[in-house]
């Protein structure tokens, strides 16, 4: 187990000194320059590019001009599958808040057992999500899994229910299996910021007689901004490119009313092999990701501190 | 009198404290060793619904054998699913600490350039780019091998760990190397000898990351790996579950998911101070 400090800052950046040969640096950062040239830069201009065509998996392409971004406009399934996206995003990140802030209070200041308690909380975080995925799918299953066969066998329930065969049910299964997967990661990142509360603060309003919630609102809240700011942008991207659980438990259903944007545009390129028309959602995808990273440098401008 | 009544409330805090922190670590936990003593359960038991959990009717390896008779087997995903780890643990170790040397030690042409390029891929969600990615591949010769999985793999570790190693390169002090070069150490010999000993927390926090995202990534090992003998673990267990091998054994769709958590659960047990350094450093980033 380890001591978490309570910030660690990168330091200065210093000036290389002024040796003869420093072009020689280039061939040290050459692979890495490299393969982000072939596996990010090259395919990101291709998916740019191929949006504007009409391109099978075979045979060839044409030039369509913005004709795969019109049919976007028509695609009522793709604007489904994102509004889908968005309301998933929204009830998932207040659901890992909800749970997360409470267990990083809970686990903020070192006490007996508390190191044994975050790592517990912390465990599921390190498993894929596939494999999270897998192992709900069976847990949510109705004959062979463990929550529907236990509410009967408790007298819950006076029949076996699938809990995926409709959607409020599935849905809110996905929201419990994420929660149970990301808050600990989530819990991590929040009691770093609560670590960097000076404590004589807390002390001192203690002293002037504040209560628990006017500590956290007055002090907490405020100098957790950049912290609270990154958690919201890791849980609010992360579900945005939400696939595996909707893949692995619900394949889009039921009746592909949750298919998620990702979900979608796989369909489309891997599935439908419309590789043009899936570049374009691509391209819809990547603005919508790149806006939020723009907010996200906003919203962390400046470091936390007293005003 | 006073001091009994505190004395008391205090142990009824603690009381409380440590039953919450029982209750949450059991509904954390829970699901995983629910899985793991399922998978020992005799086939025909791991049908029905896993009340209780632990096997009932005697301890059985008999769902990791069913197992390895699906598809090419749980053996050939796993060792696939190996190589690809392994493979991207020793890839971006070498290319990022390569590049953390360099750009916190030297100044050449497009330095920032190239720095903020790198970084800046984070933004770019890799699930947009997945289809000329695809045909990179196919171009390259690479299509549906670990080698091309591996290479993707790479490329999405470098932001993070080539900002870790060059943080770490950044805070060795410069007097060791100019010592070291007083005693005629060259570059590499400097790099390796000098430098590498110094930056080992970095290398071993960047390599853990390194092997979790490679072992975990599903969408695009699903995407790439096309041929059911180039499958790895997630993307085997996910046919199997589909019903693709006909009936879901459900049985060995646990000893398939414990096979996949249980290295990842080890590795965190055993270094989770790197895993934590490693997330307070992506952090403040």
């Amino acid at each position: 187990m380890t001591t978490i400090p309570a910030t660690s800052v990168a330091p200065a950046r210093k000036r290389a000194g002024a040796g003869r040969r420093q072009w020689i640096g280039l061939i040290y950062v050459a692979p890495a320059v490299a393969l982000v040239m072939v596996f990010f830069v090259i395919p990101l201009g291709m998916t740019a590019w191929m949006s504007l065509h009409n391109w099978p998996l075979m045979g060839e392409h044409s030039f369509v001009g913005l004709g795969n971004y019109w049919a976007i406009l028509r695609d009522t399934r793709f604007w489904n599958a994102l509004k889908f996206t968005g309301f998933y995003t929204l009830v998932v990140t207040i659901a890992i808040f909800a749970v997360a802030f409470p267990l990083a209070i809970f686990i903020e200041r070192p006490r007996p057992l508390t190191n044994l308690y975050r790592t517990m909380f912390f465990m599921p975080a390190v498993v894929g999500f596939a494999s999270a995925s897998l192992l709900w799918s069976w847990l949510l299953n109705v004959d062979s899994g463990l929550f529907s066969p236990a509410a009967y066998d408790l007298g819950l329930i006076d029949r076996k229910f699938n809990l995926l065969a409709t959607f409020q049910p599935a849905f809110w299964s996905i929201i419990a299996m994420v929660v149970w997967k990301v808050a600990g990661f989530t819990m991590i990142i929040l009691m770093t910021g609560l670590q960097s509360i000076p404590q004589d603060l807390q002390e001192a309003a203690v002293i002037d007689g504040a209560g628990p919630f006017a500590r956290f609102r007055a002090i907490t809240l405020p100098l957790m901004r950049r912290t609270l700011a990154l958690a919201l942008i890791l849980s609010v991207a992360g579900s945005i490119l939400a696939f595996d659980q909707f893949y692995i438990i619900l394949r889009g259903g039921p009746r592909n009313q949750t298919l998620t944007a990702v979900y979608w545009i796989f369909n489309q390129s891997f599935v439908s092999f419309k590789l043009g028309y899936g570049a374009a959602l691509s391209m819809v995808l990547l603005v919508i990701l790149v806006a939020l990273s723009l907010v996200q440098l906003w919203l962390l401008r400046k470091p936390e501190g007293l005003d | 009198m006073a001091q009994a009544i505190s004395a008391r409330g205090k142990l009824a805090a603690r009381l409380a404290r440590h039953s919450t922190g029982i209750v949450a670590s059991v509904l954390f936990v829970a699901p995983i060793v629910w899985t793991v003593l399922s998978a020992f359960k005799p086939a025909a038991e791991a049908r029905l619904p896993p009340l209780p959990p632990w096997p009932t009717t005697g301890f059985s390896l008999e769902n990791y054998a069913t197992l390895n008779n699906f598809g090419d087997g749980l053996w050939a995903s796993a060792q696939n699913s190996i190589y690809v780890s392994v493979m991207t643990v020793v890839l971006s170790v070498i290319v990022s600490v390569l590049a953390g040397y360099g750009f916190s030690r030297f100044r050449f042409p497009f330095k920032d350039l190239f720095f903020v390029l790198i970084l800046s891929t984070i933004m770019i969600p890799f699930q947009s780019i997945l289809t000329p990615i695809f045909l990179v591949l196919t171009k390259l010769g690479l299509h549906n091998t670990l080698t091309g999985l591996v290479g993707v793999y790479v490329t999405l570790q470098l932001p993070f760990s080539i900002f870790m190693m060059r943080n770490a390169f950044d805070a060795v002090p410069r007097e060791i190397e100019e010592a070291a070069r007083m005693d005629g150490a060259g570059n590499a010999t400097m790099l390796v000898k000098v430098m590498l000993p110094l930056v080992w927390p970095g290398v071993v926090t960047i390599a853990l990351f390194a092997f979790l995202g490679a072992w975990n990534e599903f969408l695009a090992a699903l995407v790439l790996m096309t041929d059911q003998s180039k499958f790895t673990l997630p993307v085997m267990m996910t046919a199997l579950q589909s019903g693709r091998f006909g009936a879901i054994d459900w049985g060995a769709v646990q000893a398939g998911v414990t096979v996949m958590m249980v290295p990842c659960l080890i590795l965190f047990l055993a270094l989770q101070r790197f895993y934590i350094r490693g997330l307070m450093a992506g952090a403040v980033k």
